[in-house]
């Protein structure tokens, strides 16, 4: 089964994004486990360092596809550029990192180079002639391994924190590769950017968090969880649904799509535990999980844990934490 | 201007989850199902623009009988008339058979625009969209939390996600999938007249002959992945959990965070 497996690189300000270099630990194990060659590829108007960055992490060369086409991002233009480069180069897998990017144009991709998709691995395993891979369903409260059926190639994107990142001994050459300037086409206008209105609260800062999930149950409640922050000195945050829902403002928001944090004490009350909420706050000192569900994927990344109904314990902990500062 | 929102009916969030006897899914029974999240903005969207543009919205879902209910619900908040996809040859596939059979469905309404959520809290492909819009040789853009269709409605200004609180703005020509985000818009409810009047709306129900579709096209039989089990996943260490009242576990934990994890 073996075959070439590229990497799709993206930039971020002219340097490799984090998550490329664990797409790029994915491509590289993957090559190991199919008898492949990993390459790495990079779509753009100018290198920047991404490219010799990228040459550092164990692939076994770095291509350069190169078209002023590829200054702005657009998924018309990324997903055709890769695919009338992979015309000649046939790769039999493709790997992108599950980013906000990437998985916009992957499967406009994978239409292009007629493949399978398969979105948010996190594991792979060889099973005879087939690779099994591991993605999450239900939001990361189950997994589920999955096979492809038929012979073609196969895009995958893989989920941040899934593989660790590893820079190898030696540098990988660095190339461009011609592909046809026809086949790339911006799909879209890019007017331009801008910060999402009222990030003022910042809650990088912060010593100590406590956040708020779906389960506080409506704004009404937010009180619970606000005693809570003011006896420990602790700043407000929350999960997308209660921003969502208009109970806090955006600015409060973790994960993803908000703030990264990460403070000596979390605690994350009424939270489940989605991979989009974990990125944004996996790396605090200390994690405490107060949900009603045992089995919650939070109590994975959480050092204590209080399974029962957050309108209890908050004010409990609230008690017990005012009892211990006097 | 003639708008198509695809709505998925999905496990509500609160649901307790069990593996199913055969190992491949969630048991079903007795489970409480709903529109996804990201859907239910997608349907008030449709709504807004076709208020403000004139025009009508028609819900497309594929899922078993179920989820005639979803499409009962879109009817009642204020959809025109709803497709259903309920033909067990359309079930069990991946985001490629999905999008296959929703492209036939768009290519018969033709729409002037499509508008998907930008992801599904069951199988998560975060891809359905995209390739709906690739069959169809239409622009895309996922991840989407400001729509506004211009003067013409040859286009329109779309403001898309990006990661770390930043938006992209951008130009969309339609006909375009929008692939609407959690938090777009707020979501009206459905009114006692609407859910009357939703009785009376057109749903139809459509099999893959109906579309021109080869059953093996469709469904797990057309889908290119084939799903050979689901778990729970494995926890690591896991968390030290503390049982008892609330008050019993919370002063139990107060006293590990200052004398053990020493964060207090
Ligand atoms: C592209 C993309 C970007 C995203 N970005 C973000 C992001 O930046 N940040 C983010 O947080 N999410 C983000 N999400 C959403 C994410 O996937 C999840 O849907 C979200 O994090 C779930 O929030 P939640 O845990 O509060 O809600 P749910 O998943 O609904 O969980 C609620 C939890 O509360 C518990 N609960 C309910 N009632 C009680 C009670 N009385 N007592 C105790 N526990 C209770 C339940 O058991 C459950 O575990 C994003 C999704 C996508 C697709
Ligand atoms: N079975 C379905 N019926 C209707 N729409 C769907 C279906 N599956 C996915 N979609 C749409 O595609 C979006 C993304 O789903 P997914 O690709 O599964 O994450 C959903 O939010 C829906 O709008």
């Amino acid at each position: 089964m073996a075959g070439k497996i590229w990497i799709l690189l993206q930039q971020r300000g002219g340097e490799l994004h984090p998550m490329s270099k664990e797409a790029i630990a994915a491509g590289t194990r993957l090559a190991d486990l199919v008898g492949g060659e990993a390459e790495a590829l990079l779509l753009c108007a100018e290198p920047g360092s991404a490219a010799e960055e990228a040459a550092g992490y164990g692939v076994s060369a770095v291509r350069i596809v190169r078209s002023a086409k590829l200054a702005d991002y657009t998924p018309g233009a990324f997903a055709g550029a890769v695919a009338a480069a992979a015309s000649a180069a046939a790769p039999g897998w493709i790997v992108l990192p599950h980013s906000y990017q990437s998985v916009d144009y992957m499967a406009r991709l994978a239409h292009l180079v007629d493949a399978a998709l398969v979105p948010e691995v996190v594991g792979f395993r060889r099973d005879g002639d087939d690779v099994v891979w591991t993605r999450p369903v239900f939001t990361g409260k189950l997994q589920s391994e999955v096979r492809v059926r038929g012979d073609g190639p196969v895009v995958l994107s893989v989920q941040a924190g899934a593989f660790a990142a590893e820079s190898g001994e030696r540098s990988a050459p660095i190339d461009e590769l011609e592909v046809d300037d026809a086949g790339i086409e911006p799909d879209r206008e890019v007017l331009g950017v801008e910060e999402v209105a009222g990030e003022h609260v910042d809650l990088t800062q912060a010593p100590i968090i406590v956040a708020v999930g779906r389960g506080i149950g409506g704004a009404e409640n937010m009180g619970e969880a606000e005693a809570l922050a003011r006896a420990l000195g602790a700043e407000i945050g929350a999960s997308r649904p209660v921003i969502d829902s208009g109970w806090l403002p955006r600015d409060r928001q973790i994960g993803s799509s908000g703030q990264t944090v990460a403070p000596k004490l979390y605690i994350a009350a009424g939270i489940s535990g989605a991979i989009q909420h974990l990125v944004g706050m996996k790396g605090s000192r200390c994690i405490v999980a107060i949900n009603k569900d045992a089995s919650a994927p939070i109590f994975a990344v959480a050092q204590y844990g209080i399974v029962g109904d957050l309108h209890e314990v908050l004010p409990a902990l609230t008690e017990a934490a005012q009892e211990a500062k006097a | 201007m003639k708008i198509g929102v695809c709505i998925k009916q999905v496990p509500d969030p609160e649901a307790r989850l069990s593996v199913s006897a055969d190992g491949r899914w969630i048991d079903e029974e007795e489970m409480a199902f709903g529109i996804n999240e990201g859907d239910e903005y997608a349907v008030e969207e449709a709504l807004a623009i076709a208020e403000q543009a004139g025009g009508e919205v028609v819900a497309v879902s594929l899922g078993p009988e179920r989820a005639r209910e979803a499409l009962r619900k879109a009817l009642a908040v204020g959809a025109g008339r709803a497709v259903h996809l309920a033909d067990d040859a359309f079930q069990g596939g991946d985001c490629w058979a999905t999008a296959r059979a929703l492209a036939e469905v768009a290519r018969r309404e033709s729409f002037d625009l499509i508008l998907t959520g930008s992801q599904s809290a069951d199988a998560g492909f975060g891809s359905t969209g995209t390739l709906l819009a690739a069959l169809l040789g239409w622009p895309h853009a996922w991840l989407v939390v400001g729509l506004e269709v211009e003067e013409g409605g040859g286009s329109a200004r779309v403001t898309r996600e990006m990661e770390a609180g930043k938006n992209e703005l951008l130009r969309v020509k339609l006909p375009a999938v929008i692939e609407v985000q959690a938090g777009i818009n707020k979501p009206r409810y459905a009114s006692l007249k609407g859910i009357m009047q939703a009785k009376r709306k057109e749903l139809a129900e459509l099999t893959p002959a109906d579309l021109g579709l080869d059953p093996a096209r469709v469904g797990a039989a057309g889908a290119r992945l084939e799903i050979l089990s689901v778990s729970v996943p494995k926890k690591g260490e896991g968390a030290q959990i503390f049982e008892g009242d609330a008050q019993t576990a919370a002063r139990q934990l107060v006293e590990k965070l200052r004398t053990e994890a020493r964060v207090l």
